[in-house]
């Protein structure tokens, strides 16, 4: 019950006042090695409304991965700040929820369901029906129903990467964060991944903030790309309107090998 | 509606007929589903050992240095059923399991503490650099000093055998885990005890057990030597002084049925005990490498 009224107060709050339901702003992540001070990100800023898509573009060394971590509260920005939905992020929360790149982010003592239910139980405090009922739709949401009892060991890792997926989504957080989340799967499992990712957005129309390297991946995915140019990562520009291109027109080929260009422009070879 | 390049194998006379394909799978035959059970093959083993022992003791026809496994065996159900062994057993036991969970409750206190300050982890690897290669059994002199003639000299032993494989592997196991992991549980909000309960003990779990085993080896062949040395206390000694004192009895096979014991107990506790716990947790989650 609690949760339908918090879900839906958001969708109406921030719609009226197109306040963004994530702002970054001008910030500024420095992190030291034993004998360096290295610059990951400097003055970046934007904002995520709610239902975006959001996209974070970059050859490597962009610190696009880095930009994530403050965001999930992992990392204090050397300057600048970070709201949602007003509030200063300063810390890891629910509301939150990161999917990560790596397999073992799941639970390996616990069942696709436990792992599931896990977060509900213990940051949403849910009773255990209630949590199981949820984690049950989700799970099924992402065509693991027959995985439910399983131990990640034996899943693969598409599997493995849809049960984190379900485990972010069961818990509806505010934002969902997904850092390089299918980057380690084999390319055909990663276009079923964005396949239904896109109709599990249709679905739920949640917000993400989705870290990647790849630019087709980008222009699949998302409705606005920032990209980001390395050394330290700087904003190089913003991509709006991502969705509208199309696969069959040509205009999606197109948008990719202007984005390659522009991220690529100020190397030899790369001329615009 | 397809592109003309692609040919579907449905469409090829030569690969139509199917009926030739073996069943996906194919049961496996009982000479290899029984190979497969380790518990035989080692019980097998066993087995072979305990001819050689019987035929190699029977040509040797010397009961004063090697007896037969059958004298052995006789010996021992004799020593059974008049209640020594039992009663020699149990005393073991009894030291063995306060000493051990002493020592187990010392190792995560300290481990806990380890992982929550600085200091604590310079205070644990200080002290597991120190004590870990000093075999428990020579403090005994200084225990017996310390702690009289008496089952808490032997428990003081088995903490320090204990504390410090467990401790030092807890830690490892905690450090080991994965920064995915670490965030993880940071990002559903946990912190303090109920974060180490939740994510590092399960996750450090293989670690935790190699410990909880290395520890357990050490604890029980300290406290049989232990028992060798002094054995009466309040009247009544443990196996080893079982073992001690039937040598000075001359009574050969009550030695063996007292060694053959303590390797009974030993093998029950890895093979049942560690091996039962094993197969409900990390071989079940498939941590085990």
């Amino acid at each position: 019950m609690m949760q339908a009224t918090v879900s839906a107060a958001e969708r109406i709050a921030p719609a009226p006042a197109k306040a963004p339901l994530l702002s970054v702003d001008r910030v500024t992540l420095r992190y030291k090695t034993p004998n360096l001070l290295i610059t990951a990100t400097e003055d970046v800023s934007f904002q995520v409304g709610e239902s975006d898509r959001f996209v974070l573009l970059g050859p490597s060394g962009c610190g696009k991965s880095t930009l994530l971590k403050p965001v999930g509260g992992y990392m204090t920005p050397s300057s600048g700040t970070i709201h949602i939905n007003g509030r200063q992020v300063t810390r890891p929360g629910p509301d939150r929820m990161m999917v990560f790149q790596e397999f073992d982010q799941l639970m390996p003592w616990k069942t696709v369901l436990e792992n599931v239910m896990f977060p509900l139980l213990v940051a949403r405090k849910l009773p255990k029906d209630e949590a199981e009922a949820l984690a049950r739709q989700y799970i099924d949401k992402v065509k693991l129903t027959r995985a439910m009892d399983s131990y990640p060991h034996t899943l693969s890792g598409g599997m493995k990467q849809r049960v984190a997926i379900a485990r972010g989504m069961a818990m509806q957080p505010d934002i969902l964060l997904m850092d390089e989340p299918f980057a380690a799967l084999d390319a055909l499992t990663r276009r079923q991944m964005q396949d239904e990712l896109l109709q599990l957005w249709e679905d739920t129309k949640f917000t993400v903030i989705f870290v990647t390297h790849s630019i087709a991946e980008a222009i699949k995915i998302s409705n606005r790309i920032l990209l980001l140019s390395p050394h330290p990562g700087r904003v190089k520009a913003e991509v709006v309107d991502v969705d509208k291109v199309s696969q069959t027109d040509g205009s999606a080929a197109a948008l990719e090998r202007d984005i390659h260009n522009l991220l690529f422009s100020n190397e030899p070879g790369h001329k615009e | 509606m397809l592109s003309p390049n692609i040919i579907l194998a449905s469409d090829v006379e030569s690969s139509k007929p199917y009926d030739n394909v073996k069943p996906v799978e194919q049961k496996l035959s009982a000479f290899e589903t029984l190979w497969g059970i380790s518990a035989l093959r080692k019980a097998l083993l066993i087995l072979a050992l305990a001819v050689i022992w019987q035929v190699y003791a029977t040509y040797l026809d010397n009961p004063l240095l090697f007896p037969t496994l059958s004298d052995t065996l006789t010996t021992m159900v004799d020593r059974f059923a008049d209640g020594t062994l039992p009663a020699r057993i149990w005393t073991t036991l009894q030291v063995l399991f306060m000493g051990y969970t002493i020592g187990t409750v010392l190792a995560a206190l300290l481990t806990v503490l380890a992982i929550n300050t600085r200091i604590g982890t310079d205070f644990l690897e200080t002290m597991t650099a120190m004590f870990n290669p000093l075999p428990a059994i020579s403090l005994l002199p200084l225990a017996l000093i310390w702690f009289g003639l008496g089952a808490s000299s032997l428990v003081f032993v088995l903490v320090h055998s204990v504390l410090w494989a467990v401790a030092l592997n807890t830690h490892s196991g905690f450090l080991g885990v994965s920064r995915t992991l670490r965030m993880v549980g940071a990002n559903y909000g946990l912190t303090g005890i109920s974060y180490v309960l939740r994510i590092l003990v399960p996750a450090a779990f293989p670690s935790i057990l190699t410990g909880l085993k290395i520890g357990w080896a050490f604890a029980w062949r300290t406290l049989i030597a232990a028992e060798l040395v002094f054995g009466v206390s309040s009247g009544q000694g443990g196996l080893g002084w079982f073992i001690f004192e039937n040598r000075n009895l001359l009574d050969i096979p009550a030695v063996f049925a007292g060694l053959l014991t303590v390797i009974i107990i030993g093998l029950i506790v890895e093979n049942l005990v560690f091996q039962t716990i094993e197969r409900h947790t990390i071989q079940k989650w498939g941590m085990k490498e």
